[in-house]
Protein backbone atom coordinates (compact mmCIF):
# COMPACT_ATOMS: atom_id res chain seq x y z
CA UNK A 1 0.00 0.00 0.00
CA UNK A 2 2.78 2.47 1.13
CA UNK A 3 4.63 1.33 -1.86
CA UNK A 4 1.53 2.18 -4.34
CA UNK A 5 1.27 5.36 -2.60
CA UNK A 6 5.07 6.18 -3.35
CA UNK A 7 4.80 5.51 -6.79
CA UNK A 8 1.72 7.65 -7.16
CA UNK A 9 3.56 10.77 -5.50
CA UNK A 10 6.58 10.03 -7.41
CA UNK A 11 4.03 9.99 -10.78
CA UNK A 12 2.53 13.31 -9.63
CA UNK A 13 6.46 14.93 -9.21
CA UNK A 14 7.28 13.74 -12.71
CA UNK A 15 3.72 14.76 -13.85
CA UNK A 16 4.47 18.04 -12.76
CA UNK A 17 8.06 17.88 -14.22
CA UNK A 18 6.95 17.27 -17.52
CA UNK A 19 4.41 19.99 -17.31
CA UNK A 20 7.15 22.35 -16.83
CA UNK A 21 8.40 23.24 -19.92
CA UNK A 22 4.71 23.50 -21.04
CA UNK A 23 4.72 26.74 -19.30
CA UNK A 24 6.10 28.81 -21.68
CA UNK A 25 4.10 26.93 -24.64
CA UNK A 26 1.11 28.23 -22.34
CA UNK A 27 2.24 32.05 -22.89
CA UNK A 28 2.56 31.27 -26.20
CA UNK A 29 -0.75 30.02 -26.65
CA UNK A 30 -2.08 33.31 -24.96
CA UNK A 31 -0.34 35.40 -27.27
CA UNK A 32 -2.13 33.72 -30.35
CA UNK A 33 -5.38 35.31 -29.68
CA UNK A 34 -4.45 38.75 -30.29
CA UNK A 35 -1.92 37.48 -32.53
CA UNK A 36 -4.30 35.89 -34.88
CA UNK A 37 -6.48 39.48 -34.53
CA UNK A 38 -3.14 41.00 -35.82
CA UNK A 39 -3.20 38.99 -38.74
CA UNK A 40 -6.70 39.58 -39.76
CA UNK A 41 -6.31 42.85 -39.17
CA UNK A 42 -3.00 43.15 -41.50
CA UNK A 43 -5.33 40.60 -44.08
CA UNK A 44 -8.13 43.28 -43.90
CA UNK A 45 -5.91 46.41 -44.47
CA UNK A 46 -4.01 44.53 -47.62
CA UNK A 47 -6.82 41.75 -48.55
CA UNK A 48 -4.42 39.48 -49.63
CA UNK A 49 -2.69 38.30 -46.48
CA UNK A 50 0.63 36.57 -46.20
CA UNK A 51 1.52 36.85 -49.80
CA UNK A 52 1.22 40.43 -49.75
CA UNK A 53 3.18 41.07 -46.56
CA UNK A 54 6.06 39.32 -47.79
CA UNK A 55 5.97 41.38 -50.86
CA UNK A 56 6.38 44.31 -48.87
CA UNK A 57 9.33 43.12 -47.38
CA UNK A 58 6.63 43.11 -43.40
CA UNK A 59 7.46 39.92 -42.21
CA UNK A 60 4.95 38.93 -39.63
CA UNK A 61 6.82 36.19 -37.93
CA UNK A 62 3.42 35.53 -35.43
CA UNK A 63 1.41 34.62 -38.80
CA UNK A 64 4.64 32.59 -40.36
CA UNK A 65 5.00 30.83 -36.98
CA UNK A 66 1.32 30.06 -36.56
CA UNK A 67 0.89 29.02 -40.13
CA UNK A 68 4.01 26.53 -39.47
CA UNK A 69 2.24 25.19 -36.38
CA UNK A 70 -1.17 24.75 -37.73
CA UNK A 71 -2.61 23.52 -41.04
CA UNK A 72 -3.34 23.99 -44.62
CA UNK A 73 -4.47 22.41 -47.50
CA UNK A 74 -1.34 22.32 -49.28
CA UNK A 75 2.08 21.53 -48.37
CA UNK A 76 4.16 24.51 -49.30
CA UNK A 77 7.78 23.28 -50.13
CA UNK A 78 9.39 26.63 -50.98
CA UNK A 79 9.50 29.80 -52.57
CA UNK A 80 11.39 30.80 -55.39
CA UNK A 81 11.75 33.75 -57.62
CA UNK A 82 8.63 32.05 -59.71
CA UNK A 83 6.26 31.90 -57.08
CA UNK A 84 5.35 29.31 -54.78
CA UNK A 85 6.52 25.93 -54.69
CA UNK A 86 3.97 23.54 -53.22
CA UNK A 87 2.03 20.03 -53.59
CA UNK A 88 -1.64 20.55 -53.77
CA UNK A 89 -3.56 17.68 -51.61
CA UNK A 90 -7.14 16.70 -52.17
CA UNK A 91 -10.18 18.20 -50.71
CA UNK A 92 -12.71 16.10 -49.67
CA UNK A 93 -15.71 17.63 -47.80
CA UNK A 94 -19.46 16.55 -46.96
CA UNK A 95 -21.49 19.63 -46.89
CA UNK A 96 -25.03 19.17 -45.39
CA UNK A 97 -26.60 20.81 -48.18
CA UNK A 98 -24.24 20.12 -51.33
CA UNK A 99 -23.05 16.67 -50.30
CA UNK A 100 -19.50 15.42 -51.11
CA UNK A 101 -17.23 17.59 -52.62
CA UNK A 102 -13.81 15.95 -53.90
CA UNK A 103 -11.26 18.08 -55.46
CA UNK A 104 -7.59 19.47 -55.65
CA UNK A 105 -6.47 22.46 -53.19
CA UNK A 106 -5.18 23.78 -56.28
CA UNK A 107 -8.33 25.14 -57.01
CA UNK A 108 -8.62 27.27 -53.88
CA UNK A 109 -5.52 29.01 -54.24
CA UNK A 110 -5.69 33.01 -53.33
CA UNK A 111 -8.72 32.88 -52.25
CA UNK A 112 -10.55 31.41 -55.45
CA UNK A 113 -14.36 29.84 -54.83
CA UNK A 114 -14.89 26.04 -56.30
CA UNK A 115 -17.95 24.62 -56.36
CA UNK A 116 -19.10 27.00 -53.80
CA UNK A 117 -16.30 26.19 -51.27
CA UNK A 118 -13.62 28.53 -50.77
CA UNK A 119 -10.56 28.97 -47.65
CA UNK A 120 -11.94 31.64 -45.11
CA UNK A 121 -9.76 34.88 -45.03
CA UNK A 122 -11.05 35.81 -41.98
CA UNK A 123 -13.92 35.32 -39.34
CA UNK A 124 -13.99 31.57 -37.00
CA UNK A 125 -12.90 29.61 -39.94
CA UNK A 126 -10.05 32.01 -40.99
CA UNK A 127 -7.59 29.65 -42.80
CA UNK A 128 -10.62 26.57 -43.36
CA UNK A 129 -12.67 25.78 -45.87
CA UNK A 130 -16.26 27.46 -45.56
CA UNK A 131 -19.66 26.98 -48.10
CA UNK A 132 -21.19 30.37 -48.74
CA UNK A 133 -24.86 29.62 -47.94
CA UNK A 134 -27.77 31.12 -49.68
CA UNK A 135 -28.35 33.61 -47.16
CA UNK A 136 -24.70 35.15 -47.68
CA UNK A 137 -23.10 33.27 -44.55
CA UNK A 138 -20.46 30.85 -44.29
CA UNK A 139 -21.06 27.20 -43.24
CA UNK A 140 -18.16 25.56 -42.42
CA UNK A 141 -18.82 21.53 -43.16
CA UNK A 142 -17.82 18.34 -42.63
CA UNK A 143 -14.27 18.88 -43.64
CA UNK A 144 -11.97 15.45 -44.11
CA UNK A 145 -10.02 16.94 -46.11
CA UNK A 146 -6.06 15.40 -46.61
CA UNK A 147 -4.53 18.67 -45.20
CA UNK A 148 -0.69 18.65 -45.02
CA UNK A 149 -0.60 17.43 -41.34
CA UNK A 150 -3.08 14.17 -42.56
CA UNK A 151 -0.59 13.54 -45.51
CA UNK A 152 2.49 13.64 -43.66
CA UNK A 153 0.64 11.50 -40.86
CA UNK A 154 0.18 9.16 -43.39
CA UNK A 155 3.73 9.58 -44.51
CA UNK A 156 4.96 8.49 -41.57
CA UNK A 157 2.62 6.01 -40.81
CA UNK A 158 4.34 4.27 -43.75
CA UNK A 159 7.48 4.94 -42.67
CA UNK A 160 6.91 3.37 -39.06
CA UNK A 161 4.98 0.57 -40.78
CA UNK A 162 8.12 -0.42 -43.36
CA UNK A 163 10.40 0.22 -40.19
CA UNK A 164 8.87 -2.14 -38.02
CA UNK A 165 7.84 -4.79 -40.91
CA UNK A 166 11.31 -4.85 -42.32
CA UNK A 167 12.86 -5.70 -39.10
CA UNK A 168 10.09 -8.21 -38.08
CA UNK A 169 11.20 -9.86 -41.73
CA UNK A 170 14.27 -10.37 -41.12
CA UNK A 171 13.19 -12.40 -37.38
CA UNK A 172 10.48 -14.26 -39.53
CA UNK A 173 13.46 -15.33 -42.18
CA UNK A 174 16.34 -15.55 -39.50
CA UNK A 175 16.28 -17.98 -36.03
CA UNK A 176 16.80 -16.19 -33.06
CA UNK A 177 19.08 -18.38 -31.87
CA UNK A 178 21.26 -17.69 -34.72
CA UNK A 179 23.35 -15.16 -34.97
CA UNK A 180 22.44 -11.62 -33.73
CA UNK A 181 21.18 -9.08 -37.04
CA UNK A 182 23.53 -6.30 -37.69
CA UNK A 183 23.02 -2.71 -39.04
CA UNK A 184 19.10 -1.33 -38.76
CA UNK A 185 17.77 -4.08 -37.78
CA UNK A 186 20.48 -4.19 -34.56
CA UNK A 187 19.84 -0.61 -34.15
CA UNK A 188 15.90 -1.18 -34.31
CA UNK A 189 16.20 -4.30 -31.77
CA UNK A 190 18.25 -2.49 -29.13
CA UNK A 191 15.56 0.94 -29.00
CA UNK A 192 12.81 -2.38 -28.82
CA UNK A 193 14.57 -4.71 -26.26
CA UNK A 194 15.51 -1.17 -24.14
CA UNK A 195 11.43 0.13 -24.27
CA UNK A 196 10.98 -3.13 -23.38
CA UNK A 197 12.83 -4.01 -20.49
CA UNK A 198 13.23 -0.42 -18.91
CA UNK A 199 9.20 0.22 -19.57
CA UNK A 200 7.22 -2.10 -20.49
CA UNK A 201 7.79 -4.77 -17.93
CA UNK A 202 8.56 -3.14 -15.32
CA UNK A 203 5.73 -0.77 -15.66
CA UNK A 204 2.98 -3.36 -16.70
CA UNK A 205 3.72 -6.15 -14.53
CA UNK A 206 3.54 -9.35 -15.28
CA UNK A 207 0.76 -9.47 -18.24
CA UNK A 208 3.10 -7.35 -20.52
CA UNK A 209 2.75 -9.67 -23.50
CA UNK A 210 -0.43 -8.37 -24.03
CA UNK A 211 -0.09 -4.50 -23.99
CA UNK A 212 3.70 -4.74 -25.66
CA UNK A 213 2.57 -4.58 -28.78
CA UNK A 214 0.22 -0.89 -28.52
CA UNK A 215 2.90 0.64 -26.33
CA UNK A 216 5.70 -0.36 -28.89
CA UNK A 217 3.53 0.99 -31.69
CA UNK A 218 2.81 4.38 -29.78
CA UNK A 219 6.21 4.77 -29.12
CA UNK A 220 7.67 4.26 -32.69
CA UNK A 221 4.74 5.91 -33.78
CA UNK A 222 5.75 9.48 -32.13
CA UNK A 223 9.33 9.28 -32.52
CA UNK A 224 9.15 8.71 -36.28
CA UNK A 225 6.72 11.67 -36.48
CA UNK A 226 8.76 13.19 -34.14
CA UNK A 227 11.78 13.11 -36.26
CA UNK A 228 10.33 13.54 -39.36
CA UNK A 229 8.68 16.84 -38.27
CA UNK A 230 12.73 18.08 -37.28
CA UNK A 231 13.37 17.21 -40.92
CA UNK A 232 13.35 20.83 -42.14
CA UNK A 233 12.47 20.46 -46.05
CA UNK A 234 9.84 18.75 -47.72
CA UNK A 235 8.96 14.57 -46.81
CA UNK A 236 9.40 16.14 -42.91
CA UNK A 237 8.90 19.60 -41.25
CA UNK A 238 5.07 18.93 -40.66
CA UNK A 239 3.49 19.70 -37.18
CA UNK A 240 2.41 16.32 -36.62
CA UNK A 241 2.14 15.57 -33.03
CA UNK A 242 2.55 19.41 -32.19
CA UNK A 243 -1.06 19.08 -33.34
CA UNK A 244 -4.01 18.57 -30.60
CA UNK A 245 -5.79 16.13 -33.05
CA UNK A 246 -3.38 13.56 -33.16
CA UNK A 247 -2.49 13.91 -29.41
CA UNK A 248 -5.80 13.46 -28.40
CA UNK A 249 -5.97 10.44 -30.38
CA UNK A 250 -2.73 8.92 -29.17
CA UNK A 251 -3.91 9.82 -25.41
CA UNK A 252 -7.66 8.28 -26.03
CA UNK A 253 -6.07 5.20 -27.45
CA UNK A 254 -4.31 4.99 -24.08
CA UNK A 255 -7.71 5.41 -22.09
CA UNK A 256 -9.14 3.12 -23.94
CA UNK A 257 -6.05 0.18 -22.94
CA UNK A 258 -6.19 1.49 -19.45
CA UNK A 259 -9.82 1.52 -18.91
CA UNK A 260 -10.81 -1.51 -21.24
CA UNK A 261 -8.96 -4.12 -20.08
CA UNK A 262 -8.83 -2.62 -16.24
CA UNK A 263 -9.17 -4.99 -13.28
CA UNK A 264 -12.12 -5.78 -10.65
CA UNK A 265 -9.66 -4.43 -8.66
CA UNK A 266 -9.07 -1.40 -10.54
CA UNK A 267 -12.52 -0.37 -10.58
CA UNK A 268 -13.29 -1.08 -6.53
CA UNK A 269 -10.22 0.97 -6.17
CA UNK A 270 -11.72 3.92 -7.73
CA UNK A 271 -15.17 3.69 -6.85
CA UNK A 272 -14.21 1.95 -3.50
CA UNK A 273 -11.31 2.92 -2.23
CA UNK A 274 -9.02 1.66 0.87
CA UNK A 275 -10.16 5.00 2.70
CA UNK A 276 -12.22 5.69 6.09
CA UNK A 277 -15.49 5.70 5.05
CA UNK A 278 -16.39 8.71 5.12
CA UNK A 279 -14.21 9.63 2.49
CA UNK A 280 -16.38 7.27 0.16
CA UNK A 281 -20.09 7.30 1.63
CA UNK A 282 -19.65 11.41 0.61
CA UNK A 283 -18.46 10.30 -2.70
CA UNK A 284 -15.17 12.30 -2.25
CA UNK A 285 -12.60 9.95 -2.93
CA UNK A 286 -14.60 8.33 -5.97
CA UNK A 287 -15.28 11.69 -7.50
CA UNK A 288 -11.51 12.41 -7.47
CA UNK A 289 -10.87 8.79 -8.82
CA UNK A 290 -12.79 8.89 -11.95
CA UNK A 291 -11.45 12.50 -12.71
CA UNK A 292 -8.14 11.20 -12.45
CA UNK A 293 -9.16 8.53 -15.27
CA UNK A 294 -9.73 11.67 -17.42
CA UNK A 295 -6.83 13.78 -16.21
CA UNK A 296 -4.28 11.31 -16.77
CA UNK A 297 -4.76 10.81 -20.23
CA UNK A 298 -5.21 14.72 -20.71
CA UNK A 299 -2.19 15.14 -19.40
CA UNK A 300 -0.32 12.81 -21.88
CA UNK A 301 -1.85 14.63 -24.38
CA UNK A 302 -0.98 18.15 -23.48
CA UNK A 303 2.67 16.89 -23.00
CA UNK A 304 3.46 15.83 -26.35
CA UNK A 305 0.96 18.19 -27.98
CA UNK A 306 2.86 21.53 -26.03
CA UNK A 307 6.13 19.78 -26.16
CA UNK A 308 6.61 19.23 -29.68
CA UNK A 309 4.87 22.64 -30.64
CA UNK A 310 7.06 24.11 -28.43
CA UNK A 311 10.04 23.11 -30.33
CA UNK A 312 8.96 23.80 -33.72
CA UNK A 313 7.82 27.31 -32.21
CA UNK A 314 11.23 27.91 -30.70
CA UNK A 315 13.33 26.82 -34.07
CA UNK A 316 10.93 29.11 -36.23
CA UNK A 317 10.96 31.86 -34.08
CA UNK A 318 14.52 31.69 -34.29
CA UNK A 319 14.89 31.37 -38.18
CA UNK A 320 12.92 34.09 -38.45
CA UNK A 321 15.44 36.48 -36.27
CA UNK A 322 17.32 36.62 -39.83
CA UNK A 323 14.91 37.62 -41.52
CA UNK A 324 13.29 39.91 -38.87
CA UNK A 325 16.46 41.94 -38.37
CA UNK A 326 17.36 42.52 -42.44
CA UNK A 327 16.12 46.87 -42.05
CA UNK A 328 18.49 47.06 -39.09
CA UNK A 329 21.95 47.17 -41.07
CA UNK A 330 24.37 44.66 -42.22
CA UNK A 331 25.80 44.74 -38.55
CA UNK A 332 23.14 43.78 -36.72
CA UNK A 333 21.80 41.23 -39.20
CA UNK A 334 24.80 39.03 -39.84
CA UNK A 335 25.43 39.25 -36.07
CA UNK A 336 22.15 37.83 -35.40
CA UNK A 337 22.00 35.52 -38.25
CA UNK A 338 25.45 33.83 -36.36
CA UNK A 339 23.04 34.12 -33.37
CA UNK A 340 20.15 32.28 -35.11
CA UNK A 341 21.86 29.42 -36.58
CA UNK A 342 24.22 28.95 -33.23
CA UNK A 343 20.80 28.66 -31.11
CA UNK A 344 19.18 27.12 -34.10
CA UNK A 345 22.00 24.15 -33.74
CA UNK A 346 20.98 24.32 -29.69
CA UNK A 347 17.68 23.81 -30.70
CA UNK A 348 17.90 21.55 -33.39
CA UNK A 349 19.81 18.80 -30.78
CA UNK A 350 17.59 19.33 -27.67
CA UNK A 351 14.41 18.87 -30.32
CA UNK A 352 16.13 15.66 -31.06
CA UNK A 353 16.63 14.54 -27.40
CA UNK A 354 12.92 15.67 -26.75
CA UNK A 355 11.64 13.92 -29.93
CA UNK A 356 13.28 10.41 -27.90
CA UNK A 357 12.26 12.10 -24.59
CA UNK A 358 8.33 12.57 -25.63
CA UNK A 359 7.86 9.76 -26.88
CA UNK A 360 9.70 7.59 -24.16
CA UNK A 361 7.82 9.50 -21.53
CA UNK A 362 4.30 9.00 -23.77
CA UNK A 363 4.68 5.43 -23.59
CA UNK A 364 6.13 5.23 -19.90
CA UNK A 365 3.18 6.78 -18.80
CA UNK A 366 0.91 4.75 -20.76
CA UNK A 367 2.53 1.36 -19.44
CA UNK A 368 2.48 2.92 -16.14
CA UNK A 369 -1.21 3.82 -16.24
CA UNK A 370 -2.08 0.13 -17.62
CA UNK A 371 0.27 -1.07 -14.89
CA UNK A 372 -1.89 0.74 -12.47
CA UNK A 373 -5.19 -0.78 -14.01
CA UNK A 374 -3.45 -4.20 -14.07
CA UNK A 375 -3.36 -5.05 -10.29
CA UNK A 376 -4.89 -7.91 -8.87
CA UNK A 377 -5.60 -8.26 -5.11
CA UNK A 378 -2.98 -10.88 -4.79
CA UNK A 379 -0.23 -8.67 -5.53
CA UNK A 380 -1.10 -6.75 -2.84
CA UNK A 381 -1.36 -9.37 -0.17
CA UNK A 382 1.87 -10.33 -1.19
CA UNK A 383 3.73 -6.71 -0.66
CA UNK A 384 1.87 -5.96 2.21
CA UNK A 385 4.43 -8.15 5.13
CA UNK A 386 7.34 -6.86 2.37
CA UNK A 387 5.59 -2.95 3.53
CA UNK A 388 5.80 -3.66 6.94
CA UNK A 389 9.83 -3.96 7.28
CA UNK B 1 -7.65 29.09 -29.93
CA UNK B 2 -7.36 27.65 -33.25
CA UNK B 3 -4.70 25.59 -32.12
CA UNK B 4 -6.13 24.07 -29.20
CA UNK B 5 -8.99 22.96 -31.08
CA UNK B 6 -9.19 19.34 -33.04
CA UNK B 7 -10.33 19.50 -36.28
CA UNK B 8 -12.56 16.80 -37.00
CA UNK B 9 -10.66 16.00 -40.73
CA UNK B 10 -7.82 15.35 -38.96
CA UNK B 11 -9.12 13.40 -35.62
CA UNK B 12 -10.45 11.18 -38.55
CA UNK B 13 -7.14 10.89 -40.79
CA UNK B 14 -5.17 10.18 -37.36
CA UNK B 15 -7.34 7.81 -36.18
CA UNK B 16 -7.47 5.92 -39.42
CA UNK B 17 -3.61 6.23 -39.58
CA UNK B 18 -2.80 4.91 -35.99
CA UNK B 19 -5.33 2.64 -36.00
CA UNK B 20 -4.22 0.51 -39.45
CA UNK B 21 -0.84 0.97 -37.62
CA UNK B 22 -1.41 -0.03 -34.42
CA UNK B 23 -3.23 -3.16 -36.33
CA UNK B 24 -0.59 -4.20 -38.57
CA UNK B 25 2.07 -3.74 -36.12
CA UNK B 26 0.52 -5.76 -33.27
CA UNK B 27 -0.54 -8.25 -35.97
CA UNK B 28 2.57 -8.68 -38.11
CA UNK B 29 5.35 -6.65 -36.61
CA UNK B 30 5.66 -6.28 -32.72
CA UNK B 31 5.09 -9.92 -31.06
CA UNK B 32 7.24 -11.22 -34.20
CA UNK B 33 9.92 -8.76 -33.06
CA UNK B 34 8.90 -9.72 -29.29
CA UNK B 35 9.25 -12.90 -29.29
CA UNK B 36 12.46 -13.38 -31.21
CA UNK B 37 14.32 -10.70 -28.56
CA UNK B 38 12.97 -13.01 -25.90
CA UNK B 39 13.68 -16.63 -26.87
CA UNK B 40 17.29 -14.99 -28.06
CA UNK B 41 17.31 -13.58 -24.78
CA UNK B 42 16.42 -17.05 -23.35
CA UNK B 43 18.87 -18.53 -25.47
CA UNK B 44 21.68 -16.25 -24.61
CA UNK B 45 20.39 -17.10 -20.82
CA UNK B 46 20.80 -20.39 -21.05
CA UNK B 47 24.00 -20.61 -23.09
CA UNK B 48 25.90 -18.76 -20.27
CA UNK B 49 24.40 -21.02 -17.38
CA UNK B 50 25.42 -23.94 -19.56
CA UNK B 51 28.45 -22.05 -19.72
CA UNK B 52 29.12 -21.63 -16.51
CA UNK B 53 28.10 -25.23 -15.66
CA UNK B 54 30.48 -26.56 -17.71
CA UNK B 55 32.95 -23.99 -16.41
CA UNK B 56 32.29 -25.36 -13.22
CA UNK B 57 32.35 -29.03 -13.86
CA UNK B 58 35.73 -28.15 -15.51
CA UNK B 59 37.07 -26.80 -12.64
CA UNK B 60 35.92 -29.62 -10.47
CA UNK B 61 37.60 -31.93 -12.67
CA UNK B 62 40.42 -30.36 -12.81
CA UNK B 63 40.89 -30.24 -8.87
CA UNK B 64 40.37 -33.82 -8.71
CA UNK B 65 43.01 -34.66 -11.11
CA UNK B 66 44.84 -32.15 -9.33
CA UNK B 67 44.27 -34.12 -6.51
CA UNK B 68 44.51 -37.47 -7.75
CA UNK B 69 48.15 -36.00 -9.29
CA UNK B 70 48.79 -34.91 -5.53
CA UNK B 71 47.55 -38.46 -3.98
CA UNK B 72 50.04 -40.52 -6.54
CA UNK B 73 52.78 -38.26 -5.65
CA UNK B 74 52.44 -38.90 -1.49
CA UNK B 75 51.62 -42.45 -2.62
CA UNK B 76 55.26 -42.68 -4.48
CA UNK B 77 57.03 -40.80 -1.95
CA UNK B 78 55.15 -43.57 0.76
CA UNK B 79 56.41 -46.31 -1.80
CA UNK B 80 60.10 -44.94 -1.93
CA UNK B 81 60.48 -44.25 1.53
CA UNK B 82 59.35 -47.77 2.11
CA UNK B 83 61.23 -48.89 0.19
CA UNK B 84 64.59 -47.00 1.40
CA UNK B 85 63.58 -48.29 4.66
CA UNK B 86 63.13 -51.90 4.53
CA UNK B 87 66.48 -51.57 1.57
CA UNK B 88 67.74 -50.36 4.93
CA UNK B 89 66.73 -52.83 7.19
CA UNK B 90 67.56 -55.32 4.59
CA UNK B 91 71.22 -53.88 4.82
CA UNK B 92 71.28 -54.01 8.49
CA UNK B 93 69.68 -56.92 8.66
CA UNK B 94 72.03 -58.45 6.61
CA UNK B 95 75.22 -56.78 8.66
CA UNK B 96 74.19 -57.75 11.36
CA UNK B 97 73.20 -61.09 10.71
CA UNK B 98 76.94 -61.19 9.13
CA UNK B 99 78.55 -59.86 12.01
CA UNK B 100 76.99 -62.08 14.22
CA UNK B 101 77.83 -64.74 11.68
CA UNK B 102 81.68 -63.56 11.45
CA UNK B 103 82.02 -63.84 15.58
CA UNK B 104 80.39 -67.01 15.54
CA UNK B 105 82.88 -68.15 13.11
CA UNK B 106 85.81 -66.66 14.61
CA UNK B 107 84.51 -68.00 18.12
CA UNK B 108 84.40 -71.07 16.85
CA UNK B 109 87.70 -70.92 15.13
CA UNK B 110 89.50 -69.56 17.98
CA UNK B 111 88.06 -72.10 20.23
CA UNK B 112 89.08 -74.66 17.77
CA UNK B 113 92.28 -73.22 17.60
CA UNK B 114 92.79 -72.79 21.71
CA UNK B 115 91.49 -76.49 21.61
CA UNK B 116 93.88 -77.61 19.06
CA UNK B 117 96.72 -75.10 20.82
CA UNK B 118 95.86 -76.74 23.90
CA UNK B 119 96.04 -80.16 22.29
CA UNK B 120 99.50 -79.69 20.47
CA UNK B 121 100.35 -78.43 23.93
CA UNK B 122 98.80 -81.41 25.35
CA UNK B 123 100.83 -83.12 22.99
CA UNK B 124 103.98 -81.77 23.03
CA UNK B 125 103.93 -82.39 26.86
CA UNK B 126 103.50 -85.51 26.48
CA UNK B 127 106.28 -85.89 23.79
CA UNK B 128 108.36 -83.71 25.89
CA UNK B 129 107.79 -86.17 29.19
CA UNK B 130 107.98 -89.28 26.52
CA UNK B 131 111.17 -87.47 25.63
CA UNK B 132 111.98 -86.81 29.16
CA UNK B 133 111.57 -89.90 30.38
CA UNK B 134 113.56 -91.78 27.28
CA UNK B 135 116.01 -89.84 27.88
CA UNK B 136 116.28 -90.02 31.75
CA UNK B 137 115.79 -93.52 30.90
CA UNK B 138 119.05 -93.57 28.79
CA UNK B 139 120.41 -90.98 30.90
CA UNK B 140 120.01 -93.21 33.78
CA UNK B 141 121.15 -96.36 32.48
CA UNK B 142 124.25 -94.37 31.22
CA UNK B 143 125.06 -92.65 34.65
CA UNK B 144 123.80 -95.29 37.17
CA UNK B 145 126.56 -98.15 36.42
CA UNK B 146 128.71 -96.57 39.04
CA UNK B 147 127.50 -95.98 42.57
CA UNK B 148 129.30 -92.12 42.84
CA UNK B 149 127.98 -91.34 40.17
CA UNK B 150 124.78 -92.35 41.37
CA UNK B 151 125.08 -90.38 44.59
CA UNK B 152 126.29 -87.39 42.58
CA UNK B 153 123.05 -87.16 40.51
CA UNK B 154 121.15 -87.78 43.08
CA UNK B 155 122.24 -85.08 45.19
CA UNK B 156 122.49 -82.52 42.22
CA UNK B 157 118.74 -83.77 41.35
CA UNK B 158 118.11 -82.59 44.85
CA UNK B 159 119.72 -80.02 44.79
CA UNK B 160 118.16 -78.68 41.57
CA UNK B 161 114.42 -79.73 42.68
CA UNK B 162 115.02 -77.30 45.77
CA UNK B 163 112.60 -74.70 45.32
CA UNK B 164 114.96 -71.93 46.31
CA UNK B 165 117.15 -73.49 42.59
CA UNK B 166 114.23 -73.86 40.46
CA UNK B 167 115.28 -71.03 38.08
CA UNK B 168 116.05 -73.12 35.04
CA UNK B 169 113.53 -75.92 34.63
CA UNK B 170 110.60 -76.91 35.91
CA UNK B 171 108.43 -80.13 35.20
CA UNK B 172 105.26 -79.03 35.34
Amino acid sequence: MRKTFANIVVLLALLLALLLPALPMRAAAQEAPEQTTAVQAGREQEGTGQKGAVQEGDLDIKQLVLGHLGDSYEWHITSTGNGEWSIPLPVIIHSPTSGWHCFSSARLREGAEYEGLRIAAQGDHAGKIVERQADGSDLRPLDLSLTKTAAALLLNSVVVLCLVLGTARWYRRHKATERAPKGFVALFEMLVSGILDSVIKPCVGPNYRKFAPYLLTAFFFIFVNNLMGLIPFFPGGANVTGNIAVTFILALATFLAVNLFGTKHYWKDILWPDVPVWLKAFPLMPLIELVGIFTKPFALMIRLFANMMAGHAVILSLTCVIFATVGMGAAVNGSMSAVSVLFSIFMYCLELLVAFLQAYVFTMLSAVFIGLAQERPGKHAAEGPADNH
Amino acid sequence: MGLLQPESGLLFWMTLAFGVVFIVLARYGFPIIVKAIESRKEYIDSSLDAAREAEQKCATLEARSREIVNEAEVRRNEILREADNERKQILSDARQKAESEGECLLEKARRQAESERAAILDDAKHEIATLAVAITERMLREELRDRDAQTQLASRLMEELDPKNRKTWTPD
